[in-house]
């Protein structure tokens, strides 16, 4: 025993495997110690906010301020509002307004500008210009407003019985806070879904939930298949037609057209993530059953099996001591590959809406459904689905990566 | 050729019959595959006889030792155990008739469970013989008498695993485990064909000494007819599932009836003369 695990480390595939996923299970672990909380809490209003640092504006206007001169400050700004793409789309309103832009130097700043200011109207149609264009220039155009905006901006506070504005502050260009001591600064490195939940924090549970029911499917899916293949191949017979039958049946019919059609049968209000496993394990044992079956005939005639029968032994005993253990290593690799398929059966299920209904736990198939929903994908915001994906890829590669790595320890056929 | 004696074959005719066997027939497959690996064969093994069945492979030999332990379902026919038809329709009679009939098989290697330590082997026998409550002690002591029997200790086995044997040692091993179980009949599937010709000389004297000790029936399956003829009481020869010769080894050797029966004594190659090998060429013809 000691030896076969010395020798499946040695496997490198099994290593790297098995790293990534304990890089992944200690993340579920550790994650929500750094980060506490409900992860279906719903801290945005807005849907899909940008992964980035979020600092609450209210607090940095009242934190102690810093003066800094910083020389390309300027610049900075300028680009933010006016972007290199915005530039040429206002030369493109020009020619399509028909006006004269011949010695029009691009990068001029000033030029450009005041062009647009002499020119511009938010009325004016020029032919052929889609809605969402003209709505795009009303906004380019509010922006180079705020260009020539004032230097300082004041704060004011309305008093709480005259309703007075009082000017409590002013800020200049080159106030700075240091975000350091700015009391509320939120990171969300995933930004936030369509309910405005930290997607990151989403993701590491339902990273642990979708485990689990890969561990539950697998367990169930395994155990079905093991018991019903140790019968069928050590009893024989009549026995074994029997449940090769019922075998044969639940493997005629596709497994997920079955697992569809049970889950949408469960009803909506009984499917919680333990049932959706469950399912998932009862619609794919049968590939477990038919190669422990063949494994377990070729077994069932060898000499030891027939000393312990001479033995005295019982049934169970036999199947116990001198075919299971016999097959075990089969058996965990079995398991892992069930494992790895429940967490896809999952997230192929929720994905199609048919998978937990839950408003307490997240899976990984259902983020994934959320966001297919709310059009994560045609709006760009791929925080919403991508990781999500790179996360059920990493499970299932790891998982099938140790598989392989078992297999070619113990089937010495497959070794470099 | 009147010269040549065998080494102790005695005459068990009148001994009390121990197994027997009426039109045992063992056939697999149905219809036009059905083939018939044992056909109606009739035989008498008496009590303390040494008994072997020659043939050569494929000839039934083992499915007739498997039917006999009862291992395998005899299609037609019947066997008889101390003279009353056997019973082992159930688990616990089949049990209980294996409590008289014990096997060694013909790979060491592939007759012990590789996770279970010698230990394990020796004590399953002691508790099936119903010493499951005998103090540690004389447990230790009568598994060390049975490696002693067998020329192995005991003391450098414990905690062993039995593939840290060599193959002589695993059969030796085997023997020791029926000096342990004790029963009526033991039947031996060519045990020594598998390992070395020194170690094959030690296993079949203890073979003997056992039969000797114990006054066990010892059915010896072997495609080595020079090697029965030293060993048996009584010898059958087996070819397509029928026993085409039976009787005592030196009739059977030295006034062979059958074609079958001459072939299998020409094949046995003599020191000091050239090795016939014109049954070779017979047998290519009739392929």
């Amino acid at each position: 025993m000691k030896n076969t695990i010395r020798q499946v480390f040695h496997s490198s595939k099994f290593v790297t495997g098995f790293v990534i996923l304990v890089i992944i299970l200690l993340t579920m672990f550790i994650y929500p110690l750094i980060n506490p909380g409900n992860p279906l809490e719903m801290i945005g209003v807005g849907t899909f906010a940008k992964p980035g640092t979020y600092v609450s504006l209210y607090d940095a206007s009242r934190t102690g301020k810093e003066t800094l001169r910083l020389s390309d400050a300027d610049e900075k700004r300028l680009n933010r509002l006016l972007s290199d793409a915005d530039r040429v789309s206002m030369v493109e309103w020009f020619s399509a307004m028909g006006i004269d832009i011949s010695g029009l130097d691009i990068s001029d700043t000033d030029a450009l500008l005041d062009l647009w200011k002499a020119n511009y109207t938010p009325d004016s149609k020029p032919a052929g210009m889609t809605m969402a264009k003209r709505n795009y220039y009303k906004r380019l155009d509010k922006a180079i407003k705020e260009i020539g905006a004032s230097d300082t901006l004041i704060i004011t506070e309305k008093h709480a019985e005259t309703g007075e504005l009082e000017e409590i502050g002013s800020i200049t260009k080159t106030d700075y806070v240091n975000v350091g001591q700015v009391a509320n600064v939120k990171s969300l490195p995933l930004g936030t879904d369509n309910f405005g939940r930290d997607v990151l924090k989403e993701l590491v549970s339902a990273t642990g939930t979708s485990i689990v029911i890969g561990l539950i499917a697998g367990t169930v899916a395994t155990l079905i298949g093991l018991a019903l293949g140790l019968l069928s191949g050590y009893v024989g017979g009549l026995v074994d037609d029997l449940i090769m039958f019922v075998t044969n049946i639940f493997t005629v019919i596709p497994g997920f057209v079955l697992l569809i059609l049970i889950s949408y049968s469960i009803g909506q209000d009984q499917r919680g993530a333990a049932v959706v496993a469950i399912v998932i394990g009862f619609t794919s044992w049968t590939w477990t059953a038919r190669s422990v079956r063949s494994q377990v005939i070729s077994l069932r005639n060898r000499d030891h099996v027939n000393l312990s029968k001479l033995s005295g032994h019982s049934l169970i005993r036999i199947v116990l001591t001198d075919i299971l253990p016999y097959i075990a290593s089969y058996v965990v690799m079995a398991f892992i590959l069930q494992v790895s398929s429940g967490i896809l059966a999952e997230a192929q299920l929720s994905l199609l809406g048919l998978g937990p209904k839950t408003t307490t736990t997240p899976t990984l198939g259902l983020m994934m459904n959320w966001a297919m929903l709310y059009s994560a994908h045609t709006n760009g915001s791929w925080w919403a689905y991508f990781p999500v994906i790179l996360t059920i890829t990493c499970i299932s590669f790891s998982l099938n990566l140790m598989n392989t790595g078992l297999d070619q320890v113990f089937n010495p056929t497959l070794r470099d | 050729m009147s010269e040549i004696k065998t080494q102790n074959a005695k005459d068990f005719t009148d001994a009390p019959l121990c197994l027997s066997g009426r039109g045992v027939t063992k056939a697999f497959g149905i219809g036009e595959k059905r083939k018939l690996a044992v056909d109606h064969v009739d035989f008498d093994f008496h009590e303390g006889e040494f008994v072997s069945i020659v043939g050569e492979s494929g000839s039934g030999k083992t499915t007739l030792s498997k039917m006999l332990l009862g291992l395998l379902n005899v299609t037609e026919g019947q066997i008889l155990f101390r003279g009353k038809p056997r019973d082992i329709s159930s688990g616990r009679k089949k049990r209980e008739y294996w409590k008289g009939i014990q096997a060694i098989f013909q790979d060491p290697f592939s007759s012990y469970n590789v996770f279970h330590k010698i230990d394990s082997v020796l004590l399953d026998c002691i508790n099936m013989r119903g010493g499951k409550h005998l103090p540690k002690e004389k447990k230790i002591e009568m598994m060390t008498e049975a490696c002693s029997f067998v020329n192995l200790k005991f003391a450098e086995l414990t905690n062993k695993y039995p593939f840290e044997l060599s193959g002589g040692q695993m059969q030796r091993l085997m023997i020791a485990r029926i000096f342990l179980l004790r029963p009526n009949i033991l039947l031996a599937d060519e045990p020594t064909s598998m390992i070395d010709a020194c170690s094959r000389a030690t296993i079949l004297d203890m073979l003997l000494k056992l039969r000797d000790e114990t006054g066990m029936t010892v059915i010896f399956i072997t495609h080595d007819i020079g090697l029965a003829y030293y060993i048996s009481d009584s010898v059958y020869i087996m070819e397509h599932g029928k026993f085409v010769e039976a009787g005592a080894p030196d009739k059977v050797m030295l006034t062979p009836e059958a074609p079958y029966t001459k072939r299998l004594i020409s094949d046995v190659p003599k020191i000091h003369e050239p090795w016939d090998l014109s049954t070779v060429d017979l047998l290519q013809q009739e392929a």
